[in-house]
């Protein structure tokens, strides 16, 4: 028999280094002796099993427990400053967790011929970008987290400028610095906190600042909350901080983008709710209405111009833009239902906009364009590929039963309660999506072949079905039965805000 | 007076190891046969920096003996400088080896050299005297001097190793100078009296043109600005092992005696010319680099920037407290791991004549030398002060320190300095990595491998990088150790 309490004990520190032993392997051993895709493929696979049994542990699905983190690791690292190896897991957290461990496994897929030269260092970098994204997701220890932070900054900086397109230097360049340069602030404001608190633990800092919230002034409290709010919303993108964005993505091969949107962003996101609504929720109200303002703008902007772009990839990078705003916009509703729907609509967009990367992708492999005009008809020669890249449409447009529907509900119903204008204003994002999305789909896939090109363009083989299947299933359970989810995201949403009412008792069930 | 015992030699002993090494390698030249490889003497050179890191290790067991009339200091500030110097020679001693076969320089002088002038850099950590200081100073100059010239039949690096001179015995004359004249201030040119005298005394200001002067001396030594203007042409001049030499360990060495001049007697009148000297520093230091196309020369830029991050360790440093100190202390050791493993690569990819040091040659080294590339951009990640990095903690211990001292415009200064910096050095790294290798080299250029010796130097350079990024617990405390020795 397995140990069970030995497991709880090291499960996080597994998931989250295993991939970097991985690529460790993978890195020294010479290619004859490793066939490195499957290599990857293998420890991206075990990694995601192991990642499920975050899913065993008691994150309660009731606001019952006191503590909030579950499989904590807590170790001191190095003794001056103050910094300790501490992990832990949440209702939030254990989500994000697993869903860089589902998509990282499929972004090895899609690159399983796409990827032909310097075969052996791509997927050693997607293996250390996955410890690193999933070292973001559960520090519990500021300064851990900024590490983590930043380690994933050069293998996806990296994977941008080598594997990428054209102008992949100047994104790859761009997205560095970009981020590089905003993450700055929140190293000083973790530095001020930590000058003041003498700790880096985020949760007895956050009890600190609970318990007695005149113990640093309003002002600082008030530039803290701004240094972590530039670093985050450069990496969510929020309008008018998002231009890297279009840039990175139409470069990034495909599994870049994949892991870019998919979890990447959802860093953003992620430290705007534990970081900037968790530490300061009294500068999350006051600065609410104008963080929201420019969540609505990016909703709109982004699907505006994603409804004019040629280009396919780039349509899908700025409709991320849209679709992030509506994540902002949940958060700082700071009512339970935008922020819960918030964490949901964070997996959607990383499920559905993974997936639509992935079947651009594909396009992009056979036809090696990604302009919307030398398309059209697409549904006659690939009927199979149609079939998927319709309901992972649909699922990003939020049809009702698929999973984009629960999120932008949740969200919109949290915005509405916040003020009826947001609420209203946002709501149209939702059929401009439905516009892009579906006027995108009919110039590709309907219609008479308009290019002899495309007439007898291969259908969808295989291992390309077995990277796409997982997405849609994800989509319509998720469609289906999000109480499940949505029960452990509640029990993380409430520990961020105890003025919170737990998703039952709003709802009255 | 007292005789001079054994204890007094004891307090000497590195040095004394290093110049008798310096001796045989100099005597043993002559019976290596001509034509043959002259590897062995760089081998003997070799041993000569491991025998004074044990002499160090052997001093390290009794702290704070005094020696020579109290001009000599053995203490935990010692032994740290002394163990950091050791090291930075062993390390360059090692990637010499081949390149200095490669460029045809004469073996025994360049080995013997390096030998004397760690002797004048281990003395100027440990001395407590001013003249001594100089005396130790004018060692190490003279030394880096004659090395800077080494390429004899490369012109600018004649040019360097004059420029060199002329401007090091300027600086040294200033140094000179400030010694007289705080000695006339105080009647004595003993650090550890000075300050007694100096509390004791009222105003005088014959005190402050003394601090000034001297750190006139000294910013020269340690290329920050205004005092900055010889470093790159030097440093593109210089044969590269050298560089990676004289960009650290003289350059530690001189950030020891500014640390003892002006903390250890606690000297009136420092703060403003650091502050400024370090804004100038960091703000000139990284525009400059930006716009190099040699790397040589962008490194040179980049030391005088990193010189300026050090002096703002230097402006937070408080009477009572060893935070900015430790920092300072824990930032040379940092920067030496990286730095010279940095130059290293360079004069491993330089070629015969150092032909290659133009950014654009370093195009595509990640396909053909990949553990090679992959080490130079983790130490110029680190040289960015990414975390996980020797050089994240260096300039976290700076800037907190600083924080802590409320120097909030300094550390702001700092920061954004900080990301100015990321572009220049990320630029290398976009090259080998993302650029192709130009068809014209294809043959020849980049081809030869890594030698061992090369290859366990560089490996030594990122380990400690790295360990002093993921562990920096240990190195830390043995600096704030240094830093309390210093203040007692």
């Amino acid at each position: 028999m397995l140990n069970l309490g030995a497991i709880n004990a090291s499960i996080l520190t597994l998931v989250t280094f295993l991939p970097a032993i991985g690529a460790l392997v993978l890195a020294v051993f010479p290619r004859k002796v490793i066939a490195e895709r499957w290599f990857a493929l293998g420890i991206s696979l075990v990694n995601f099993i192991f990642s499920l049994h975050l899913l065993r542990s008691d994150i309660p699905t009731q606001l019952s427990t006191a503590t909030v983190f579950q499989f904590e690791i807590d170790i001191p690292w190095i003794t001056s400053p103050n910094i300790h190896y501490h992990l832990g897991v949440d209702g939030i957290s254990v989500w994000l967790v697993i869903l860089t461990t589902f998509l990282v496994p499929l972004s090895i897929l899609v690159s399983w011929h796409s990827v032909s030269h310097r075969v052996k260092e791509f997927y050693v970098l997607i293996l250390l970008l996955e410890t690193a994204m999933i070292g973001v997701f559960l520090a519990l220890d500021m300064f851990l987290f900024y590490v983590f932070w930043e380690a994933t900054l050069i293998p996806m900086a990296l994977l941008i400028g080598i594997w990428g397109h054209e102008r992949r230097i100047y994104a790859s360049v761009k997205f560095f610095l970009y981020t590089a340069i905003a993450s700055v602030f929140m190293l000083g404001a973790i530095i001020w906190l930590y000058s003041h608190f003498h700790t880096f633990d985020f949760a007895t800092i956050k009890q600190a600042l609970q318990t007695n919230p005149s113990e640093i002034s309003w002002m600082a409290s008030f530039w803290l909350f701004l240094g972590f709010f530039i670093a985050f919303a450069v990496k969510v993108p929020l309008w008018p901080l998002h231009t890297w964005l279009p840039d990175a993505h139409v470069e990034a091969p495909t599994a870049g983008s994949v892991l870019l949107a998919g979890v990447l962003l959802k860093m953003g996101t992620y430290g705007l709710l534990r970081f900037n609504v968790g530490l300061f929720p009294d500068q999350a109200r006051f600065n609410g209405p104008w963080i929201m303002t420019l969540a609505i703008v990016g909703v709109i902007y982004g699907a505006l111009v994603a409804m004019v772009q040629p280009n396919l990839k780039k349509l899908i990078a700025y409709s991320s833009v849209s679709h992030l705003g509506f994540v902002v916009l949940g958060i700082f509703s700071l009512t339970t239902f935008g922020m819960d729907g918030a964490v949901f609509q964070m997996l959607n967009h990383g499920v559905s906009t993974g997936a639509l990367f992935m079947l651009a992708g594909m396009l992009y492999e056979r036809r090696h364009t990604y302009e919307i005009k030398n398309y059209g008809g697409l549904a006659t020669p690939m009927p199979l590929y149609a079939t998927f890249f319709l309901v992972i449409t649909l699922s990003s447009i939020g049809l009702p039963l698929l999973n984009g529907f629960v999120g932008e509900f949740l969200i919109l119903a949290g915005a509405f309660q916040a003020k009826a204008l947001w609420g209203a204003l946002a709501a149209t994002g939702v059929i401009w999506s439905a516009c892009y999305m579906l006027w995108m789909y009919q110039r590709v896939f309907y219609g008479a072949v308009t290019d002899d090109h495309n007439a007898h363009l291969p259908d969808i083989d295989a291992r390309e079905r077995l990277a796409l299947w997982p997405t849609v299933i994800a989509a319509l359970i998720m469609g289906l039965a999000p109480w499940w989810w949505l029960a452990r995201i509640d029990s993380g949403v409430l520990k961020l805000l105890p003025t919170l009412k737990t998703i039952t008792q709003v709802i009255g069930r | 007076m007292n005789p001079i015992t054994n204890t007094d030699y004891v307090t000497i002993l590195p040095e004394l190891v290093l110049a008798a090494f310096g001796l045989i390698v100099m005597l043993v030249e002559p019976f290596v046969t001509k034509g043959g490889s002259r590897k062995p003497l760089g081998y003997l050179a070799c041993l000569g920096a491991l025998a004074s890191l044990a002499a160090t290790w052997y001093q390290a067991g009794s702290p704070y003996t005094q020696g020579f009339f109290k001009m000599v200091l053995v203490d935990h500030f010692s032994v740290f400088f002394h163990v950091v110097i050791a090291l930075v020679l062993f390390v360059a001693l090692l990637g010499s080896l081949d390149y200095v076969e490669r460029q045809h320089i004469r073996a025994g002088e360049f080995y013997a050299l390096m030998l004397f002038g760690a002797v004048g850099m281990d003395l100027m950590s440990s001395a407590t005297e001013l003249v001594l200081i100089f005396i130790a100073l004018e060692i190490s100059s003279i030394s880096t001097y004659i090395l800077a010239g080494m390429r004899r039949r490369v012109a600018i690096s004649a040019e360097a190793s004059l420029k060199y001179f002329l401007l090091g015995s300027f600086a040294t004359g200033f140094f000179l100078y400030g010694v007289s004249l705080m000695f006339g201030a105080t009647g004595t040119t003993s650090i550890l009296a000075i300050g007694p005298q100096l509390h004791a005394g009222g105003f005088n200001p014959l005190v402050f043109a003394a601090v000034a002067l001297m750190f006139v001396g000294l910013g020269f030594k340690i290329a920050s600005a205004p005092f900055h203007v010889w470093t790159p042409d030097v440093y593109e001049g210089a044969p590269a092992p050298v560089v990676a030499f004289m960009s650290t360990a003289p350059k530690a060495a001189a950030f020891a005696v500014l640390l003892r001049v002006l903390f250890a007697a606690w000297t009136p009148g420092w703060f403003w010319p650091v502050w400024i000297s370090a804004a100038l520093s960091m703000t000139l230091g990284n525009i400059g680099a930006l716009r190099q196309t040699n790397i040589k020369r962008m490194l040179a830029y980049s030391s005088i920037a990193h010189a300026g991050y050090l002096l703002v360790a230097f402006a937070a440093s408080k009477a009572a407290d060893t935070a900015g100190i430790s920092a300072a202390i824990f930032y040379t050791a940092a920067y030496a791991a990286m730095n010279v493993g940095a130059f290293l690569v360079i004069s491993h990819l330089a070629g015969e004549g150092e032909r290659f040091v133009a950014i654009d040659d370093y195009a595509g080294l990640s396909r053909r030398q990949p553990a090679v590339a992959a080490s130079l951009a983790l130490l110029l990640l680190s040289l960015i002060g990414i975390p996980a990095t020797g050089g994240f903690f260096a300039k976290f211990y700076v800037f907190s320190a600083a924080l802590q001292a409320n120097l909030v415009g300094l550390t702001i200064l700092g920061l954004i300095n900080s990301g100015i910096a990321a572009y220049y050095y990320l630029r290398v790294i976009v090259v080998m990595y993302m650029r192709e290798h130009p068809a014209e080299h294809e043959h020849g250029h980049g081809a030869e491998r890594i030698t061992i010796p090369e290859g366990v130097a560089l490996t030594l350079s990122v380990l400690a990088t790295l360990y002093l990024g993921i562990m920096p617990n240990r190195v830390l405390q043995l600096a704030i150790e240094a830093a309390k020795d210093l203040l007692r």
